[in-house]
């Protein structure tokens, strides 16, 4: 790896951090409605995973869905204008945080329904495969999503037609408040997959070196192979499953012995210690991001919310 | 013009596309090898190829996901459910997905996905398969949802829904499967949204759709016997709904009874009703009155399961109530 695409991904880590840590503050303005779920402490996966992937490859995911928007290379301005519901928004201010999509990017969106996305990522594999080109489909979930019939039904329907599908399912322990192993009668994810003909592969997620080399190979596979495979991120989120989250259902220590393993100190870390880099260049690196989060927040601000008559228009296709 | 069966036009209707446009491909249970649970696709297997008649496993979640999906990425799935009541398994992935997705995003894709359901009662299949849910489908937008009850319109509305760049819920209801009518040898497409009169009449308006509409028709070819001049409108939409021919048409008789196979209570009855009342107050000369299921879930014994559903007597009945 290369100095330059070391501080690319040291950088993309920051950017989706920082994008994060605005939005919670601008939630706490009441500038941000409805939902909104971090994903700090799991850049690793987003960053490591989709820098592995081809330009023609598919992303889609859950709720939890700035990281994966920003690595599909949404300029944030577009993003942090959807937070704010303006019309500016990368989908016009009708979808929000949780749903987030760039289709020229091939980010086919965060969707809010647990489970309901990885059917569509199936289909876009299976578009791809009809066609055939050799694109895949890096569906991503959360570790809850497995114990939802979605989830069986297209892992079996990857497996009987062969589809390209990389299905990477972030586990960050829990499932709002509710744990793994009180959630799921099998303690790891791919124990599900072996039973859809997929060996699987768990990863610590924390590194993102871990992610990429892993996705990597998984993704040779896919086009080699021609046949669906199965990540398991082991990952954690530092923050509540949303925001208000009581947390309850976790102990500080806990937290904070997942943090000693931020994913952003261990690539930092290795800058330092291979000296790839110095704390200069990525102090540099991070006021960058700061100034660039802020653009993004001055645009969003600045943009209109959409025109009522917005109200009525994409319901239809050839709107009716 | 040659008669052909609902059946037959909409395996006419599948092969034309399918053989004019080579995105389209059909995905189900029991759609290739088995040749449709209904025949429908009977043949389509050797034709097209296991490619593009996919048979799936018993997963209606997926099938309904993943037809949306493809459909986004560029094809022009046929999704069949064996029945409506399968479907319900998949309410989630048409009408949470499929139907939202390209609003959702701000306009940025477009699911052209078609999802036929063979459904309704009076086969004697009991509770759990005799539905005519299709209102609860209807309730969405973002959907289109068409139900014909005419050859002629099965084999048009087909083909436009699989030209549609709109996910569209094509219900057929299996008793009519066998009923016969003129159908073209040359291309035609019918238009999703335009509801059709079937019957001109002076007297009363009768509305209706799919076997409720066959209902309608053999209910006022007995008024006419009787003297009484029935109109009879065929929805043949559900959404968009075109409630122009029924304005007209109430405009002319003052009268009107909505036939349905599903239930009354919160049905396409009262929703046609109310329209009738919003847009065409003025016209009202009698209170418009409604045929429709009965409140239970449907039996198997065949005499106790025909006497919930509609039929011609209760139509007319209705019929003599607003004269
Ligand atoms: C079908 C469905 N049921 C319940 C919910 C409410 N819900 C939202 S997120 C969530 C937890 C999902 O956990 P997981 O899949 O592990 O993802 P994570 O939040 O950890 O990223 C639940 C129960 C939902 N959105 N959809
Ligand atoms: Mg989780």
């Amino acid at each position: 790896m290369d100095k330059e695409t070391l501080l690319h991904w040291y950088r993309q880590m920051v950017l989706i951090r920082t994008f994060e840590q605005k939005c919670s503050e601008l939630y706490q303005q009441g500038k941000i409605g409805g939902f909104l779920h971090l994903y700090i402490g799991q850049e690793a996966v987003a960053v490591g995973s989709i820098n592995a992937r081809q330009e023609n490859d598919h992303l889609i995911t859950a709720y939890r869905d700035h990281a994966h928007a920003i690595m599909a290379g949404t300029d944030v301005k577009y993003l942090m204008a959807e937070m704010l519901g303006k019309a500016t928004g990368i989908s016009k201010g009708k979808g929000g945080s949780m749903h987030l999509a760039d289709v020229s990017k091939n980010y086919w969106g965060g969707y809010g329904i647990v489970g309901g996305h990885v059917p569509l990522g199936v289909g876009i594999a299976l578009a791809e495969q009809y066609k055939g080109t050799d694109s895949a489909v890096l569906c991503y979930m959360g570790d809850g999503s497995t114990n939802i019939g979605y989830f069986h039904e297209a892992l079996n329907l990857a497996g009987v037609w062969d589809l390209p599908v990389l299905f990477i399912v972030e586990n960050n322990q829990y499932g709002m408040g509710t744990a793994v192993e009180r959630a799921s009668a099998v303690k790891t994810m791919v124990e599900k997959a072996a039973a859809y003909g997929m060996k699987g592969k768990q990863v610590d997620a924390m590194n993102v070196f871990e992610v990429h080399n892993a996705t990597q190979k998984a993704l040779q596979a896919i086009r080699k192979g021609k046949a669906p495979q199965f990540l398991e991120m082991i990952t954690y989120r530092f923050e509540g499953h949303s925001m208000g989250d009581p947390l309850r259902y976790r102990s500080k220590e806990e937290v904070h012995k997942w943090q000693e393993n931020d994913p952003i100190g261990i690539l930092e870390k290795h800058l330092l210690d291979e000296k790839e880099a110095t704390q200069e260049e990525m102090d540099q690196i991070d006021e960058e991001v700061k100034q660039e989060i802020e653009a993004a927040v001055q645009f969003a601000e600045e943009s209109p919310f959409p025109a009522l008559e917005s109200l009525f228009e994409d319901v239809y296709a050839n709107d009716l | 013009m040659p008669k052909i069966t609902m059946r037959q036009a909409i395996t006419d209707a599948l092969r034309e596309e399918m053989l004019r446009d080579d995105n389209v491909f059909i995905m189900g249970q029991e759609v290739g090898v088995w040749g449709g649970t209904y025949a429908v696709t009977r043949g389509f297997y050797d034709e097209f190829g296991a490619k593009r008649v996919r048979d799936t496993p018993i997963s209606e979640m997926v099938i309904g996901g993943a037809a949306a999906g493809a459909a986004m990425n560029g094809l022009r799935p046929v999704a069949e459910f064996m029945t409506i009541n399968f479907a319900f398994l998949a309410l989630d992935a048409i009408v949470n997905h499929a139907a939202k997705v390209r609003y959702m995003f701000g306009g940025q894709m477009k699911c052209p996905v078609v999802y036929r359901a063979p459904g309704g009662g009076g086969r004697q299949l009991g509770a759990t398969h005799s539905h005519t849910p299709d209102v609860i489908f209807a309730h969405f937008p973002g959907l289109k949802v068409v139900s014909p009850a005419t050859a002629y319109d099965a084999k048009g509305l087909l083909k436009s829904a699989i030209r549609d760049d709109n996910p569209v819920l094509f219900i057929e209801h299996h008793t009519l499967y066998q009923i016969r009518d003129e159908v073209p040898t040359e291309e035609y497409l019918v238009p999703i949204g335009k509801s059709d009169v079937k019957r001109e009449g002076t007297d009363v308006t009768i509305v209706g759709y799919a076997q409720g509409l066959q209902v309608a028709l053999d209910a006022a070819a007995k008024l006419a016997e009787e003297g009484i001049s029935a109109e009879v409108v065929d929805l043949r939409s559900l959404r968009p709904l075109d409630m122009g021919p029924v304005l007209k048409s109430f405009q002319k008789t003052f009268r009107a009874v909505v036939v349905e196979e599903g239930y009354r209570t919160f049905g396409i009855g009262a929703e046609i009703v109310a329209r009738l009342h919003e847009e065409g107050f003025d016209y009202q000369d009698a209170p418009i009155k409604r045929v429709a299921q009965y409140e239970v879930p449907l039996p198997y014994s065949r005499e106790l399961e025909q006497s919930a559903l509609i039929n011609v007597d209760r139509v007319i009945k209705a019929v003599k109530e607003v004269l």
